[in-house]
């Protein structure tokens, strides 16, 4: 097989559009957030100047190899979750590196970062960041179940394990859509995706209150600015493979930016209405509400 | 109230019993019976818990009053009883066995006026100071405003007024 | 000293047998150092921008003050417009706002979330307590002057201030962040002979390590 080298800057300047994509879009949902508990909120930019300061802090410490390790594997697991899936249907620049068994290599990398974070906030020694890694996984592996599961349904609806050829078989039409042809599937998918996301009711793995931001707790300047930078890239990242997934992809970038919206709103939509969960509750809400939709979803198919 | 302080009085030796409000009156008794009439109050006449356990300095006299509060929940009534103790090597007997919050209690009495409670779980132990090494600071003897002169740096240039000549010095100047 | 601090042999589980010593630190022993700025001026600058524009207050209350805060986070006064915002641990946050009085025994735990936040960072005393002891002037546990101990950056005066005056307090401290003249880590770090033994002056039971990275 040939490789074509120039898809290598091509990729990069997808990963360079979503980046801003997801810093703005990032900021624009908590502000959203904020306006809907009558705040004003953050300026747009805040993102990027909280970045820069993070990056522009003098000192730094470490907690060993691993401490460094932690935020490089989230970022990659969030970068490499971008590269492998293609962003733009139909769009040669814009493909990535996607291949023929990709579905399966996003299901790893989603859950990659996740991984390599536990080791990291592991290695800082703070027991505040093994609470929350305990609860991140735990909540994150039952988050994963009904998702999986999900994608197990969609490929043998369609017979191929290839996220381009799921999404060339959506198009002509929005009734050719997953959503539409598989909806078990995507309501399980979708009630995964709010417990992935990091928000409200789901975000008790960084509970701010009770342990202090859980995993994190001892990262700081650079380290930080890292995984901030994975912050605006994961979310995006991952809401395209769903898009790709169950929305029928998107054929050009103002499609992308919608349809990316859209899906990010619902998260945050959620989020602000209801209150958080126990990790308790959230894996018993996963297990007997998005479990047997998924479950379903295949059996039907 | 005083129905019970009768009905008390003739099992213990008690004192005079003031009457706060109706539902709240202290009584003072000796120190050897406390224990005994603690006891009595909190299983037989209902008063089942400790609101509090306080000292108070009386310097003049050469004693410590121990004040122990107690509810009576049901029927909406304090009772508080009051022990003096010689304030030269002061000791009292605990009292945790019956009412374990009162251990806390204890420890806080042994690092602010120096009173010892021996057998109370952790007395020993600093409380809220730590690494005290001055006498008691709630003991009346003790200076704070010498103490703080003495160990905290001070900013020069404080100045203290009487809050009503100030004021009237501010609102009305010229008068006087 | 406490029972747990003290040296003592430890068997391991493997049957060998080595020595603990609590209070000795195993990653990091140095003293703090200077840490000058970028070399070329406008990147200084601009960090000092960023700086300024993204101030991450450590939420950790020291006394009645903290009370103040809160209503800063609420739709009312709303400080997130300003890019203040609140981090829960010392290590992502710059700024160290001291809420009013600090006794000896909230020193100490102050000292070593101060000395925890990464450089550049921030003090702000507020309320007259941190000025010159307030109320508490002739109180025996509460310190009465807070430059002694911790290098402050700014004070807000009054008993309380309110939560305007805090936001007024951010805005000035915006205005010397951007000037470059934020370099309370700098002072301490060469004065730091001069705030330890000031420190050990007031807390009797030191028992932590002098510097706690």
């Amino acid at each position: 097989m040939q490789f074509d080298w120039m898809k290598i800057p091509y990729s990069l300047l997808t990963l360079f559009i979503v980046v801003n994509y997801g810093f703005l879009l990032g900021a624009l949902i908590q502000k959203m957030g904020a306006r809907a508990g009558r705040r004003y909120g953050i300026p747009i930019w805040q993102n990027y100047v909280d970045m820069l300061k993070n990056y522009s802090m003098r000192s730094s410490i470490t907690h060993g190899a691993m401490f460094y390790l932690g935020p490089v594997f989230r970022l990659s697991g969030g970068v490499g979750l971008l590269l492998f899936v293609p962003t733009i249907y139909g769009s040669y620049m814009f493909s990535n590196l996607s291949f023929a068994g990709d579905l399966i290599l996003a299901l790893y990398f989603v859950f990659f970062g996740t991984l390599g974070m536990a080791l990291g906030a592991g290695e800082s020694g703070h027991p505040h960041a093994a609470i929350g890694i305990t609860r991140g996984l735990s909540q994150v592996s039952t988050a994963e179940l009904p998702f999986a599961l999900a994608v197990f349904s969609v490929a043998l609806q369609y017979q191929t394990l290839s996220v381009t050829d799921i999404v060339a078989a959506q198009q002509g039409g929005m009734m050719n859509w997953t959503l539409f042809t598989n909806p078990l599937a995507v309501a399980a998918a979708m009630l995964a995706f709010l417990g992935t996301m990091m928000r409200p009711p789901f975000d008790v793995v960084v509970a701010p209150q009770e342990i202090p931001i859980g995993p994190p707790t001892e990262y700081h300047s650079s380290y930080l600015a890292m995984m901030q930078t994975n912050r605006a890239i994961f979310p995006i990242a991952k809401i395209v493979i769903y898009m790709n997934l169950f929305f029928g992809g998107a054929d050009s970038w103002p499609v992308f930016f919608f349809k990316v919206f859209l899906i990010y709103l619902w998260s945050a939509f959620v989020g602000v209405v209801f209150p958080r969960f126990r990790v308790e509750q959230s894996i018993r809400w996963f297990l007997i509400w998005a479990v047997p939709l998924g479950i379903l979803s295949i059996v039907l198919v | 109230m005083r129905e019970l302080h009768t009905r008390l009085g003739k099992l213990f030796p008690l004192g005079e019993l003031t009457e706060q409000r109706t539902n709240l009156a202290f009584v003072s008794v000796p120190q050897e019976h406390l224990r005994a009439l603690l006891l009595h109050l909190r299983d037989r006449e209902g008063f089942t818990h400790l609101v509090l356990l306080t000292a108070v300095d009386w310097l003049e006299e050469g004693q410590f009053q121990l004040t122990y509060l107690l509810a009576d929940r049901k029927n909406a009534r304090d009772i508080g009883l009051r022990v003096m103790i010689p304030r030269d090597g002061a000791t009292m007997q605990s009292i945790h066995e019956l009412w374990p919050t009162a251990a806390t209690y204890q420890r806080e009495l042994r690092e602010m006026f120096g009173i010892d409670f021996p057998g109370s779980p952790r007395v020993e132990e600093d409380f809220i100071l730590e690494g005290w090494r001055d006498i008691p600071p709630y003991r009346r003897d003790f200076d704070t405003l010498k103490f703080a002169v003495e160990n905290y740096s001070q900013r020069p240039g404080r100045e203290t007024h009487d809050p009503a000549t100030h004021m009237k010095q501010q609102l009305y100047p010229g008068e006087n | 000293m406490k029972e747990e601090l003290k040296i003592r042999v430890v068997k391991g589980p493997d049957g060998v047998e080595f020595e603990v010593e609590p209070l000795r630190d195993y990653y990091c022993e140095a003293a703090p150092t200077v840490m000058p700025g970028a070399y070329i001026k406008i990147v200084e600058d601009m960090f000092n921008w960023a700086r300024s524009e993204s101030i991450w207050i450590l939420g950790f209350g020291t006394g009645c003050g903290a009370i103040e805060m809160r209503p800063l986070m609420t739709p009312r006064f709303d400080a997130y417009r300003y890019g203040v915002q609140w981090r829960p641990t010392p290590r992502q946050a710059n700024l160290f706002v001291i809420s009013g009085y600090l006794s000896t025994k909230t020193l100490k735990r102050a000292i070593r979330a101060y000395e925890q936040m990464q450089s550049p960072k921030y003090v702000i005393g507020l309320g007259s307590c941190t000025i010159n002891g307030g109320m508490y002037w002739d109180s025996y546990n509460t310190i009465k002057r807070l430059d002694d101990y911790l290098p402050v950056d700014l004070y807000i005066a009054g008993c309380m201030p309110r939560p305007e005056a805090l936001l007024a307090g951010f805005m000035d401290m915006k205005k010397l962040i951007r000037a470059g003249r934020g370099e309370g880590a700098n002072l301490y770090a060469e004065n730091f002979e001069w705030y330890k033994a000031n420190q050990k002056r007031v807390i009797h039971d030191w028992d932590m390590p002098d510097y706690n990275w």
